[in-house]
């Protein structure tokens, strides 16, 4: 009975999948992803994995949907029909999926708690946890702690994403004011947007700290901050939203998650241990683990935040940018 | 007793969360308007998401999952009616024009 | 019999993931190339996750009174993986928007017709 969930969602996804290979206009196809990546959280809620899916439902169903949108909304809106025949590229497709099919025979089983995955380290991560770092929520102290280093590059993928898209789209442009005719009328909107900002910062910063105890953490945070700032900049307009946070303080604070989170990682060589040992940040071991994974997440947090919200400024500015200026 | 009572209050709850789901899908696939499709999903939003919340309160008792629930209704409510009104008043800006019924009577 | 019931989760996401991996090779739009690419990523997320469920667990959230919970690893590989696919779909989304203003158009095939005269 509870498998029927399980196949109900991955029936959904192959549908939307299907709809998605065979839609042209583009604007439904920014649509059809967002469907999809819910699904997908939803999935992930199925399967235990909560924390990944607050992770997929802000990023995949929130931010990648308004920065597909912004990309559509700058380009033409249909999908013309291709020249050559789509025999080859479909006895690829099968000839691969057919491999991959294979492939799983010799996997084990969906749920089996004896598969080799959950042998080696797993156990050790969940019996060690309790003690030796005193953080409920496993998953956060394996991402902050026990695998500190992949998170630390994690967070420079996104940084350097952020100087990718500043470098792509606009680096040098004047603060642009542009704004859907009409929507200052809105009255509504301009209320509700100016109610929802503060709720909005203030569950992003419950979702950081909270990451201890339940889901969440630096991520999920910096992209709910990011949304608020694009929620008032989609009623107030771009260019107010610019006024209330400027991109020069935006590629500041982009440096400065990063920093905070190899200052930590060095902090600790200073005082006596290795890079990113939390438990000689503080004089009881669990402590320092406690503030070790505190800052980090701060870090984290702010750098993501900063990155989104530059990427949606770059796109959106993209609009009012004059031909002499490309 | 109490128990059995609130068990089956929230299953009348979320069954008839359930079936307002359904309505407003059903509306949005057989309208044939914009408009009229967008006040069937409206129904989605509002009644289907509210009443599937209520019935989880109720599951959920007297504790702090209760009142996130609260939390999550009271935010649905502002947010569901908000983001129907911004796509109707965004179809009018680009001049969709509703369909109207002008047959002689 | 238990083999299919095993695997079934697997062989569904195989399916998504050859969906993704056709939508890159064989539509000529550029978007909806990211498009494809980014449905692939998903279902290789999927995948991941249901390696990590352990039948009767529940999420990595230590509690009292439960002894059985979810592989906690693949967890955190696949929320980096979101993360990184977030960088990559804005960076493939931004040199999608500048290839349409050198080009004027975001059909491979014309973009290669344009290559070749110009």
């Amino acid at each position: 009975m509870g498998h029927l969930v399980d196949i109900v969602l991955l029936g959904l996804l192959m549908i939307t999948g299907f709809a998605i290979a065979r839609m042209r206009s583009l604007l439904a196809l920014a649509m059809l992803t967002s469907i999809y990546s819910l699904l997908s959280a939803s999935l992930f809620v199925v399967l235990d994995a909560v924390d990944v899916a607050l992770t997929e439902a802000a990023i995949g169903a929130g931010i990648s949907t308004v920065l597909m949108m912004a990309a559509v909304a700058l380009t033409n809106d249909e999908e013309k029909t291709p020249w050559h025949a789509p025999l080859l590229p479909s006895i690829v497709v099968f000839a691969t999926g057919a491999a991959l099919v294979y492939g799983t025979l010799d996997m084990p089983h969906y749920g089996d708690p004896s598969a080799p995955v959950h042998q080696h380290v797993a156990p050790t991560y969940l019996q060690d946890t309790p003690g030796v770092i005193g953080v409920p929520n496993v998953v956060t102290s394996v991402l902050a702690s026990y695998r500190g280093y992949d998170t630390l590059g994690e967070v420079t993928v996104i940084f350097t994403a952020g100087v990718g898209v500043l470098a792509l789209l606009g680096y040098r442009l004047r603060r642009c004011n542009i704004q859907v005719p009409g929507i200052r009328k809105l009255v509504v909107l301009r209320v509700i947007a100016k109610l929802f900002f503060p709720l909005i910062l203030l569950f992003a910063l419950y979702v950081l700290f909270h990451g201890d105890y339940g889901p969440g953490g630096g991520f999920q945070a910096g992209v709910i901050f990011a949304t608020g700032f694009i929620l008032y900049a989609l009623a107030f307009g771009l260019g107010n939203a610019q006024r209330l946070i400027p991109r020069a303080f935006l590629r500041i604070m982009m440096a400065t998650g990063v920093l905070i989170y190899a200052a930590v990682g060095i902090e600790s060589m200073l005082l006596g241990g290795k890079f990113l040992e939390y438990r000689v940040l503080a004089d009881d071991p669990v402590t320092g683990q406690h503030l070790g994974i505190m800052l980090i997440e701060v870090g984290v947090g702010i750098t993501v935040a900063s990155v989104v919200l530059l990427i949606y400024y770059g796109f959106v500015s993209r609009h009012c940018q004059a031909p002499e200026d490309m | 007793m109490m128990d059995t009572v609130l068990d089956v209050l929230s299953w009348i709850l979320l069954l008839g969360g359930a079936i307002f789901l359904l309505v407003g899908a059903i509306g949005a696939l057989r309208f044939p308007d914009f408009y009229t499709r967008l006040h069937a999903v409206s129904v989605c939003d509002t009644m289907g998401a509210g009443l599937v919340l209520v019935g989880l309160m109720l599951q959920g008792g007297l504790s702090l999952v209760t009142v996130k629930l609260l939390l999550v209704f009271y935010f649905m409510m502002f947010t569901g009616p908000t983001a129907v009104h911004a796509l109707a008043a965004a179809a009018m800006q680009s001049k969709q024009k509703p369909l109207v019924d002008d047959r002689e009577p | 019999m238990s083999e299919l019931l095993g695997h079934f989760n697997y062989w569904i996401v195989i399916v998504l993931m050859m969906t993704g991996f056709y939508i890159v090779i064989a539509r000529p739009n550029l978007i909806k190339k990211i498009i494809g690419l980014f449905i692939f990523q998903t279902s290789v997320f999927i995948l991941f996750i249901s390696m990590a469920k352990i039948e009767g667990g529940t999420a990595p959230i230590i509690e009292e009174g439960i002894s059985v919970y979810s592989n906690p690893l693949p967890h955190v590989l696949i929320l980096t993986a979101i993360v990184v696919s977030l960088a990559t779909t804005a960076l493939g989304l931004a040199l999608v928007v500048r290839i349409r203003e050198a080009y004027g158009t975001m059909n491979e095939d014309d973009i290669h017709v344009q290559d070749e005269e110009g």
